[in-house]
């Protein structure tokens, strides 16, 4: 059934002089390449491009298609990345001409629809976080990272305090201290409790006078909703530091609470988790923040002002840390996320967290007697489990889990993270998927660890690449697919 | 043959042997066996220059796996005068043999104040049992 032709490579597929199409002739005196740029702008051979009629470009790019999983075509409860499906309504809004065809060099008054949405998207995503100041421009999640950690290193030098470190707890995300290094900080591991949480004591023999930032993700890494975080937020607040709120799952708690109200100065958003937008791919993403309003003046300018009915790009803000991203940032994702949170509305988005909460906690209780969850048996929209034991009984691990999943048509966990957890399985079931899938899913689980450890090692058995060697691909990588 | 127990560790999974040489206190330095089984495969280590000035308890040589990159840190302060060359094209030796052929780096100590801190074989292993919570 497999097309192995048509999945070659395209170069191997290309023979000289096949086309896609042919243009007519020239209609106008033609000229010498040479006589129109300088030579050192003209290539010595035209570029090795392949040659491959319509036909068998199509066919080509659906069969790799099928090669692998999407969100449109298998269950995919890939823990942190939170692969929800995107309703393909908001895929038809930002392709509206209105938004599609409009040039950014455009003046203020022929794009009044697009700055109207910009400056909306704005005021929601600020209404949701309970942060008054907004900038759309980061260019992604960890961007936004980056971004506001910028925003928060000017704040300070403009009230003349030199501080230097960042604290970000052992179960971050990796992007947290990459960004807190790649902003000039110095990031500083908090310790967890064995229950997950921050260990309190270790905060405060880390925090003092050169502490700027505490870097928390809330519901953290573990899907566990942070009991002290008012506490740590006084205790970093006291001292005169701020607090970065990851955002990355506030698909869990939407409309049920707001990082302002519980302590943060700033935090960003990943669109395609939360709301609605692209997944994977290397993008295009994007990582709006939302800051308190003493951090305002510094965000990234321009930003979307309203007057009356007319809305217009802000430039003038002298403490703005600059562009971090050309023109509006990706507004194609933005819409994107706009229109879903337009479509819920308020109740909506607050029964999409609920709804997310119910299908981890069903899952977990579903799933605990063969994988237990170290830090407890309640969740928010994901949790961790652990495959300690069956490695210890069975010779099975999270990695043989993972691939033999893709047997049966589901796409794997997350493993190995977050590194607080051995043998981590992380499952983040998204708020769309039914009980019949749910309970699907658990039950390939209870077949594949009743398996023998021979096939889960060799696994995956069905798909077109089977495991590849991971170490060797790390230390000896094949650049060229061929000579 | 080193045996492990007879090894100083640090609470960041480093092992730690301290000798005379030439009129010069030099520590011999590797990762502990609970560290590589945690780091689970291995590929890649970025070894210090020699002539590197390091400082007590600050990261001075990096550690990949397929799971994530791990600093890996000095107990002690002083000049790394020695680093075990064979390392880089030879990880596997790092698990077979962690505690004497997979030695990482040679310090030249400046300031022994670190060694106080360090645990021996006995409390290095209570910390490991904890840490596998």
């Amino acid at each position: 059934m497999r097309n192995t032709h048509d999945t070659k490579l395209i170069f191997d597929l290309s023979k000289p002089g096949r086309r896609a199409a042919r243009l007519p002739a020239c209609d106008v005196p033609e000229r010498d390449l040479a006589e129109l740029l300088p030579a050192a702008a003209l290539a010595d051979a035209p570029p090795a491009l392949p040659e491959v009629p319509d036909p068998q470009v199509i066919r080509h790019l659906v069969n790799l298609s099928t090669l692998t999983m999407s969100v449109d075509t298998n269950f995919y409860p890939l823990g942190s990345c939170t692969m929800k499906y995107n309703p393909k309504r908001n895929e038809r809004a930002a392709a509206m001409p209105g938004f599609a065809d409009v040039h950014p060099y455009q003046s203020d008054a022929t794009i009044q629809g697009m700055l109207e949405v910009l400056y909306n998207m704005q005021e929601s995503l600020q209404e949701i976080s309970g942060l008054p100041a907004c900038s759309l421009q980061p260019a992604a999640g960890a961007h936004g990272e980056l971004t506001a950690l910028l925003v928060a290193a000017a704040y300070f030098r403009d009230i003349d305090e030199p501080r230097t470190k960042v604290l970000c707890p052992d179960n971050a995300h990796g992007t947290n201290p990459a960004s807190a290094a790649m902003a000039g900080f110095d990031a500083i591991t908090l310790k967890t409790t064995a229950d997950g949480y921050v260990d309190l004591d270790d905060l405060d023999a880390k925090l003092d006078e050169s502490v700027a930032v505490l870097m928390i993700t809330n519901p953290s890494t573990l899907g566990l909703f942070e009991p002290n975080m008012r506490e740590i937020a006084d205790r970093v607040h006291a001292k005169g530091g701020l607090i970065y709120l990851d955002g990355a799952n506030m698909n869990a708690i939407l409309g049920i609470t707001r990082p302002g109200d519980f302590g943060a100065d700033m935090q960003h958003y990943n669109p395609h988790k939360t709301f609605s937008g692209p997944h994977g791919g290397g993008g295009p993403g994007a990582g709006p923040i939302c800051v308190t309003d003493k951090l305002a003046p510094y965000l990234p300018a321009p930003i979307v002002r309203k007057s009356g009915e007319d809305y217009s790009l802000d430039f003038d803000m002298p403490k703005s840390i600059g562009r971090v991203r050309a023109f509006f940032g990706n507004v194609g994702v933005l819409l994107r996320a706009y229109a879903y949170i337009r479509t819920h509305g308020p109740d909506g988005l607050k029964r999409v967290s609920e709804n997310a909460v119910l299908n981890a906690n069903y899952l977990l209780s579903r799933v605990k007697h063969i994988l237990p969850v170290p830090q407890g048996n309640r969740c928010m929209h994901e949790f961790v489990a652990s495959g300690k034991d069956l490695k210890r009984d069975k010779d099975i691990s999270a990695m043989d889990i993972a691939k033999r999943l893709l047997d049966f048509g589901v796409h794997a966990p997350t493993v190995y993270f977050p590194l607080t957890v051995p043998e981590a399985i992380m499952v983040e079931p998204t708020e769309t998927e039914s009980k019949e899938t749910l309970d699907a899913f658990a039950e390939i689980l209870f077949r594949i660890t009743e398996e023998d450890a021979q096939t889960l090692h060799d696994a995956p058995h069905t798909t077109a690449v089977s495991r590849p060697d991971e170490v060797r691909a790390a230390r000896q990588p094949v650049l060229v697919h061929a000579e | 043959m080193v045996k492990p127990e007879e090894l100083l560790y640090a609470k960041t999974h480093e092992w730690i042997s301290v000798a005379e040489e030439g009129g010069d206190k030099v520590a011999t330095l590797g990762i502990s066996a609970f560290a590589v089984e945690a780091l689970t495969d291995l590929v890649y280590i970025d070894l210090p220059a020699v002539g590197r000035q390091v400082e007590a308890e600050q990261p001075f040589c990096e550690v990949e796996s397929v799971k994530a990159v791990s600093d890996i840190y000095s107990p002690v302060a002083g000049e790394v005068i020695a680093v075990n060359e064979t390392l880089p094209d030879n990880l596997e030796i790092l698990g077979e043999d962690p505690y004497e052929q997979g030695w990482i780096a040679k310090i030249k100590i400046t300031d022994e104040a670190g060694l106080g801190e360090l645990l021996d074989h006995a409390a290095y292993e209570k910390l490991c049992s904890e840490e596998a919570h």
